[in-house]
């Protein structure tokens, strides 16, 4: 179950997010780590110094890759200009699969830079599905979505968010990329249970986890990802692992980024998750 | 938005009214936004001044918001916008110009395309009155009315200095940091350019300018020399023309086409 269709039948392990703050540390004292996670936006560019320092760490190390704006969700068709370039960081990391996010944020060539909810509908979920189908047709490597963090519902949903999801992936035939962070602050942002949530999803898609920090507000929950992992979403973590098996779990740390050793501690504590349902599965 | 709309797309929660909720999103658009611009144009920054920048940025926003895919061609309008909308830099209109061409040219140089260098051999025997050369995409080369690198390099050095000394600092992105000293009006010729992918700005003469600037639009070798020093004062150009191209061979910046 781990290592499936979704992410390319890789056994990838803990990894943590290729930040600049890092490099100097990752490129000198070559930590021992099992993968790298990039936003592919920071290499999709033509020359220079990131793809110096990414051709660099491909010489070490594995490394998938992470968009923030193909959005799947948007009614515009995919841009080909952006689908030409993402194609070239593919072949170039050979990354086992790509991942981008449950959301949308453009309209009419004008981009938010940001990953907007959703309305819940068959429709756009037909309308998603496609898209992504077009995403990994073009790239011809497998696709992970994931679920996004968020602050508004729509009137105009038919469904619940884990329903949409599921929807959207079976339609695409796709992989879920399970941000268990984004579900426990969707959660408290809009009232549901998120073990539902995870009950509720086809796990057998779960090609990858992200796990991450937040900050609490008097009236929301804000997806950070500039503090640890809290104990309520290690839990999710906990329950995620026993519905769809150890799978590539990747630490996000992109704001207030401490040393590269803390965040790598803080990754690793998914390690305990892990050896317990080892140690259940085991006979 | 008419007042009424976000509720009739966006629910309410026990929490937060619809446009509480639509409003988050809106703070973080501008917090990201703007984050972006701050990293992009420090010394635009310090021209203008905090407050004037921030006008300055949620204006060009507003005209020319984001139409690329990476907040990387952001500021891709910005030099169209300040020569549309000049007031937005008044009264430094001119070094706001100039400071904000040669932020942009640092993008461009930092991660534009770099083509194969062309080899010497190749164009040993070429009639200087048939070739062209082709110049790295990367490089920019700007004529500007104040010394903008100048101001840059002592912006990063005192930038440097506040954290060798671990110094406090208000957080970049507030507080009322004051606008840069006006620098004097000064002619310049500069090429923005990176060397082992470290950025570098280099001091051009005049003539050089020119020269470069004619090749990189596609003029014949000889043409762009003969044009280029037409006016210049008597000396001894030959000499000088061949150690400028053997310096731009050596940093790589003539490219196959």
């Amino acid at each position: 179950m781990p290592a499936n269709a979704f992410n390319g039948f890789s056994d990838y392990g803990i990894g943590i997010g290729l930040r600049i703050p890092h490099y100097r540390h990752i490129l000198e004292k070559k930590p021992v780590v099992d993968w790298f996670e990039i936003i592919s936006e920071n290499f999709m560019v033509d020359g220079g110094r990131p793809l110096e320092v990414l051709d660099r760490v491909l010489e070490q190390y594995r490394v998938v890759q992470h968009g923030v704006s193909m959005y799947f969700g948007s009614a515009d068709p995919p841009d080909r200009e952006h689908l030409k370039r993402l194609r070239t960081l593919v072949r170039r990391t050979k990354t086992p699969w790509l991942s981008d996010h449950l959301c949308w944020g453009s309209v009419d060539g004008r981009f938010t830079h940001d990953l907007l909810p959703m309305p819940y509908t068959f429709a756009a979920a037909k309308h998603t599905a496609e898209k992504i189908r077009q995403v990994r047709d073009f790239t011809e490597t497998p696709v992970c979505v994931e679920n996004v963090s968020s602050y508004a519902e729509f009137h105009a949903s038919e469904m619940t968010e884990w329903e949409f999801l599921s929807e959207v992936v079976e339609a695409a035939d796709c992989g879920i990329l399970l941000d268990v962070n984004n579900i426990y602050v969707s959660s408290k942002n809009h009232n549901f249970d998120p073990y539902e949530y995870l009950n509720n999803i086809p796990a057998h898609r779960v090609g990858q986890i992200h796990i991450a920090g937040h900050s609490k507000f008097k009236k929301y929950i804000l997806d950070t990802h500039d503090h640890p992992v809290l104990d309520p979403v290690w839990k999710l973590y906990a329950h995620a692992t026993r519905l769809a098996g150890v799978t590539a779990t990747l630490l996000e740390w992109d704001d207030r980024i401490p040393s590269f050793e803390e965040v790598h501690r803080e990754a690793l504590k998914a390690n305990r998750f892990i050896h317990a349902l080892e140690a259940v599965a085991t006979p | 938005m008419q007042p009424g709309t976000d509720a009739s797309f966006i629910k309410p929660n026990d929490r937060l009214t619809s446009f509480e909720r639509l409003e988050i999103y809106n703070r973080q658009y501008w917090f990201r936004i703007l984050g972006c611009f701050y990293e992009d144009y420090p010394g635009l920054r310090a021209v203008l001044g905090d407050s004037k920048f921030e006008r300055l940025a949620r204006a060009y926003l507003a005209k020319y918001p984001s139409a690329s895919f990476t907040l990387r061609n952001l500021g891709g309008r910005l030099e169209k916008f300040l020569a549309e909308e000049p007031q937005w830099a008044a009264p430094r209109q001119a070094l706001a110009l100039d400071m904000a061409r040669f932020e942009w040219a640092q993008i461009v140089a930092f991660d534009g395309e770099a083509r194969p260098v062309v080899e010497i051999d190749s164009l040993l025997g070429s009639d200087p009155a048939k070739l062209r050369l082709a110049l790295q995409p990367y490089l920019s080369f700007l004529a500007l009315d104040h010394p903008v690198d100048d101001c840059v390099l002592a912006l990063k050095k005192a930038a440097l200095r506040g954290e060798a000394s671990n110094a406090v600092e208000a957080s970049p992105k507030s507080g009322t940091r004051r606008a840069m000293p006006l620098p004097k009006r000064e002619k310049i010729y500069v090429a923005v350019h990176r060397h082992d992918n470290g950025l570098y700005y280099k001091r051009l003469e005049p003539e050089a300018y020119h020269i470069l600037t004619a090749l990189r639009g596609g003029a014949f070798l000889e043409d762009a020399c003969a044009e280029a020093l037409a006016s210049a004062p008597a000396g001894d150009w030959a000499e000088v023309v061949r150690k400028w191209f053997e310096n731009w061979r050596q940093l790589g910046w003539f490219c196959v086409q």
